[in-house]
C-alpha cells in the first residue's frame, strides 16, 4: 500500500456517538480479497468497527443480529467515479440523492468528481461537500479535488490544503489536462501528500466535436468520431510523466484495448500506476448507438467488440485495478435531445454491481473474489482509503448480495435515470448495505447513517 | 418490377433513410414516381390524392430546393402545406425539437418534413410523434429523397441499375446525399466508387455499407468506365479546418471537367445535388453540357417525394428500430 503522510487524512469516524448494539452478522459467505478470506464465517461488529470474524460467534442476548445465510458478505463497496453534480447541478442529482443510489446499489462509499458547478478546487468547496455529505449523505463520500483552479489546466490548486480537508485524490475529470507540464508538476506535487493523480485521458484536439467512437458505424451514422488514439495518446503521455516523477497516477475509465495494453507494459516496469474501467466498457459496444440512442452517449465512447474483450482480458490479469461506475446523471430533458447536443454520460450506481455478477462472474471472466476486489481493495489501495477490507478494526462497512436474485433495471434512487441498461435483467444485487455499523440499505430501504 | 408491386406498402411509418428500405421497397417508390411525373405536362398538374392531409415543413437549416421542391409536391396532392422556418441559430437554444414536435402532434397534422443540421434528429422526431416524419436531410447522415429522385433519374435515364458503375466525387465525409446514394445505389445492385482526398473520403467508407463500394483517391480511376460522374457540393468552409489547403488545389485534382469527364465512359451521365459551386467542384461546360441532367433531377425531385408522400400515407405504423444484432450483421457484410 502507498504510504501516505500522517496528515494527509481527514478524521475518521470516532466512537463518541451513542453506543449501540453490537451487530452480528450470520452464516454468510465472506469474500474478503485483502485477507484472502472466502468461506462461511460470522463477523461481529461493535461501534463503528469490525470487532471479530470467526467460522462461529456465538450470539450474546445484547447482539442485534443479521442473517446472511446464502448470502455473500463482502467489505461495503467503494466507487472510485462518480459525479454527484452538487453543487450547482442539483437539478441532475444531489449529494443526498446520489448517495441514496450508492446505498441502493451496494456501494458504502463513493469519491465524488471536482466537475461541479463551481468545481471542488478549494478548501471551501471541498469542506462543503465533506458537511454535506455528512448531514445528508448516505455513504461515505471522499472528495476528489481538482488539479488547475478551474479546471481550467494552467495553475495548480490548493492540493494541500484540500487534502487536509478531506480531498483523497485530484483530478480535472471531464476534461484532460492537456498540458504536459502542468501534469508532470501535478503528479510530482502529489507525491508530498502521498495523493494519487487522476488523469481523464483523451487529446482534446484529435477529440474535438466528436460524439461516438470513430469508425465504420460513425461513418454510416454521419456522427463525428472519437478516434480510439484520442485515448491512448495521453495514457502514454501519462505514463511517460508517471516515469519521469514516480508520482502516484491513476487512469480513469479506459476504454481501448491499445490504453491497456500500454498500461500491461508499464505495470511490468513497476510503475506506480492504477487503471480503472466501467461496466458498460465490458457490457456494451459502438452498436449501442446505432439508433442514435443518447443514453448510450459517453465519453469515452462504447468501442468495439475487440476493445470489449480487451477489457475482459485486463480484468482477468489484473491490468484493470478497479471497476467504477462513472456514474453521471444527467436530466430526461437534456438526454432527450439530438445526438450531438445531448450530454456525455450514463448512471451507474445501481447496475454496476448486477452487470458485474451477470457479466464477469456468472459468465466466469472473474471469480468471484476477483470481482470483488475490483470493487473493494483495489480502489481502497488506488486512494488510500480506510475500507475495502475487514480485518479486524477496520470500519464496518459491508455488503450483503444475493446472487440467486434476478431483476429486471427499472427504478432508481438516483435523481435521473439516463441509463442505457434500462429494461435489462441482472442476476445478482446488494440486499444491505453496512455503512460504520448502521444498516443504510436493506431489501431497498434506505436509512442514513450515523456517522 | 412490375405488377408485383401491386398492393405492396412502405413497412414503416417514416421516411428515415435508404438504410432502412429494402430493394422492394425503394423499387416501389421509384415505380409510383413515375405516373405522377407524367402528370407534369398536363395542364392541371394537382391530384386529389392527399386532400384534407396536412405536411408541416420543419427546416432548421436554409434549404430553397429541397424545401420548394416538398411544397409543391405536398400541393400537387392537394394536402396543406404548414411551413415553419426556425432559424438555424436556435436549433440549440431555442425550444427543443421534442417540444416543437408534441405542438404540431398536437395541432394533428399529418406529415413532418425535417430538415435538421444533426444526424439522427429525424430519429428522435419519429419516436416521439404518430404524424409521419420524412427526412429531408439530416447532418451528415442521410436525405433518402434526394437518393431517391438520383436513383429516378438515372433509371430513367440508363433503363437499368444492375451493373452501372456510378462515381461519386467530393465530400464523402459530410456528405449525407453520398451515403442514401451509396445505400440506394448498392441495394439495386450498382457498383459505387468514392473518389475525393483521403480527408474527405475515410477509408471506413469502404467496407461500412456492405459489398459494392471502392475508394480512390484518383479521379482517372474513378472515373474510368463510369456511367455516373456524380459531384458533390464542396462547403467552402472545409478549407478551414484543414480538409484540403486551398480551393485552386482541390479543383485541380477533383474538380470536374472536360478532359476528366473524357476518362470516363462517352454516355456517362453528369449529375449534382445543387446548388453548385461553379468553378469549383465542377465546370460549366460540364454541368450545362449534352451529358448533364442536372435540370431533370430537380422536376424528377417533385415526383418521387410525391411517391413518397402517398405511400407513407398509406404505410403501417411500425417504428423502425433497429435492432442491435442488426447493425453487427450490417458491419459483418
Amino acid at each position: 500500500m502507498k504510504s501516505a503522510a500522517p496528515w494527509a487524512r481527514a478524521q475518521r469516524p470516532s466512537e463518541s456517538v451513542p453506543r449501540r448494539r453490537p451487530l452480528l452478522i450470520r452464516g454468510g459467505h465472506v469474500v474478503d480479497p485483502r485477507n484472502k478470506r472466502d468461506e462461511i464465517a460470522d463477523i461481529l461488529i461493535e461501534g463503528q468497527h469490525v470487532q471479530k470474524i470467526a467460522k462461529i460467534i456465538k450470539p450474546t442476548r445484547e447482539m442485534e443480529v443479521l442473517n446472511a445465510v446464502n448470502l455473500v458478505v463482502t467489505p461495503g463497496l467503494i466507487d472510485i467515479h462518480v459525479h454527484l453534480r452538487e453543487p450547482g447541478q442539483e437539478e441532475k442529482e444531489t449529494i443526498a440523492t446520489g448517495t441514496a443510489a450508492a446505498a441502493s446499489g451496494g456501494f458504502s462509499a463513493v469519491a465524488c468528481m471536482p466537475n461541479t458547478v463551481p468545481p471542488l478546487d478549494n478548501v471551501s468547496q471541498i469542506q462543503f461537500v465533506m458537511m454535506k455529505a455528512k448531514s445528508e449523505g448516505y455513504v461515505r463520500v471522499y472528495p476528489v479535488g481538482a488539479i488547475s483552479k478551474g479546471q481550467e489546466g494552467a495553475e495548480l490548486t490548493e492540493i494541500g490544503a484540500m487534502v487536509r480537508a478531506g480531498c483523497v485524490a485530484i483530478s480535472d475529470d471531464g476534461k484532460p489536462v492537456s498540458s504536459s507540464k502542468l501534469f508532470r508538476r501535478a503528479l510530482e506535487y502529489a507525491r508530498t501528500f502521498g495523493l494519487p493523480v487522476i488523469d481523464h485521458c483523451e487529446d482534446p484536439d484529435l477529440a474535438r466535436d466528436g460524439v461516438m467512437n470513430e469508425g465504420r458505424l460513425a461513418a454510416v451514422l454521419g456522427l463525428k468520431g472519437i478516434p480510439r488514439q484520442a485515448e491512448y495518446i495521453m495514457v502514454a503521455r501519462d505514463i511517460a510523466l508517471c516515469e519521469l516523477t514516480g508520482g502516484n497516477l491513476h487512469l480513469a475509465h479506459l476504454s481501448t484495448k491499445e490504453s491497456i495494453a500500454l498500461v500491461r507494459e508499464a505495470k511490468k516496469r513497476g510503475l506506480p500506476i492504477t487503471a480503472e474501467t466501467c461496466p458498460h466498457y465490458f457490457t456494451l459496444t459502438e452498436d449501442a448507438v446505432a439508433d442514435y440512442n443518447t443514453n448510450a452517449k459517453m465519453n469515452p465512447p462504447l468501442r468495439t467488440e475487440d476493445d470489449r474483450a480487451a477489457v475482459l482480458a485486463g480484468l482477468a490479469d489484473g491490468t484493470l485495478d478497479v471497476i467504477a461506475s462513472d456514474h453521471a446523471p444527467h436530466t430526461r430533458a437534456q438526454k432527450s435531445r439530438e445526438f450531438d447536443f445531448a450530454p456525455f454520460g450514463i448512471i451507474g450506481l445501481e447496475t454496476t454491481l448486477g452487470l458485474v455478477l451477470t457479466e464477469l462472474v456468472a459468465k466466469k471472466v472473474l471469480a468471484l473474489p476477483v470481482a470483488v476486489a475490483a470493487l473493494t481493495d483495489a480502489p481502497a489501495r488506488a486512494f488510500n482509503l480506510p475500507g475495502g477490507h475487514l480485518s479486524p478494526g477496520a470500519p464496518a462497512d459491508l455488503t450483503l448480495i444475493d446472487l440467486k436474485s434476478r431483476h429486471t433495471v427499472k427504478e432508481f434512487a438516483s435523481k435521473s435515470r439516463n441509463s442505457p441498461f434500462i429494461g435489462r435483467t441482472l442476476q445478482g444485487r446488494a440486499v444491505a448495505t453496512i455503512v460504520g455499523g448502521d444498516i443504510v440499505m436493506q431489501q431497498g430501504r434506505l436509512k442514513k447513517p450515523n456517522l | 418490377m412490375g405488377g408485383k408491386e401491386e398492393g405492396m406498402r412502405l413497412r414503416y411509418k417514416d421516411l428515415l433513410g435508404l438504410a432502412h428500405l429494402t430493394s422492394e421497397e425503394i423499387e416501389l417508390i421509384l415505380h409510383t414516381a413515375a405516373p405522377f411525373k407524367k402528370l407534369f405536362t398536363r395542364s392541371i398538374k394537382k391530384v386529389p390524392t392527399l386532400r384534407g392531409k396536412t405536411v408541416a415543413m420543419l427546416f432548421y437549416e436554409p434549404s430553397t430546393r429541397t424545401r420548394t421542391s416538398f411544397e409543391l409536391a405536398a400541393t400537387r396532392l392537394s394536402a396543406d402545406v404548414l411551413s415553419l422556418a426556425v432559424a438555424s441559430s436556435s436549433v440549440q437554444k431555442g425550444e427543443s425539437l421534442m417540444d416543437t414536435a408534441l405542438n404540431l402532434e398536437a395541432m394533428k397534422v399529418d406529415f413532418i418534413v425535417l430538415r435538421h443540421s444533426v444526424s439522427g434528429a429525424p430519429e428522435l422526431l419519429a419516436r416521439g410523434v404518430r404524424a409521419h416524419v420524412v427526412n429531408a436531410g439530416d447532418g451528415n447522415h442521410e436525405h433518402p429523397t434526394q437518393g431517391l429522385l438520383d436513383l429516378f433519374t438515372i433509371r430513367e435515364k440508363k433503363k437499368k441499375m444492375q451493373g452501372l458503375t456510378v462515381t461519386i466525387i467530393g465530400d464523402i465525409l459530410h456528405s449525407r446525399v453520398a451515403r442514401s446514394n451509396i445505400w440506394g445505389l448498392t441495394k439495386l445492385g450498382a457498383r459505387v466508387r468514392l473518389c475525393g482526398p483521403a480527408t474527405l473520403v475515410p477509408a471506413d467508407m469502404r467496407t461500412a455499407f456492405g459489398n459494392g463500394v471502392e475508394v480512390t483517391y484518383n479521379m482517372k480511376e474513378a472515373l474510368d468506365g463510369a456511367d455516373v460522374a456524380y459531384v458533390l457540393r464542396l462547403q467552402l468552409e472545409r478549407q478551414q479546418e484543414n480538409l484540403f489547403p486551398s480551393l485552386r488545389e482541390y479543383h485541380e485534382f477533383y474538380g470536374l471537367d472536360a478532359k476528366k469527364l473524357s476518362w470516363a465512359k462517352k454516355d456517362c451521365l453528369v449529375m449534382h445535388p445543387g446548388p453548385m459551386n461553379r468553378g469549383v467542384e465542377i465546370d460549366s461546360v460540364v454541368a450545362d453540357g449534352p451529358q448533364s441532367v442536372i435540370l431533370e433531377q430537380v422536376t424528377n425531385g417533385i415526383a418521387v417525394r410525391m411517391a413518397v408522400l402517398y405511400l407513407l400515407a398509406g404505410s403501417s405504423s411500425t417504428l423502425y428500430v433497429p435492432a442491435p444484432e442488426k447493425a453487427v450483421e450490417r458491419k459483418a457484410l
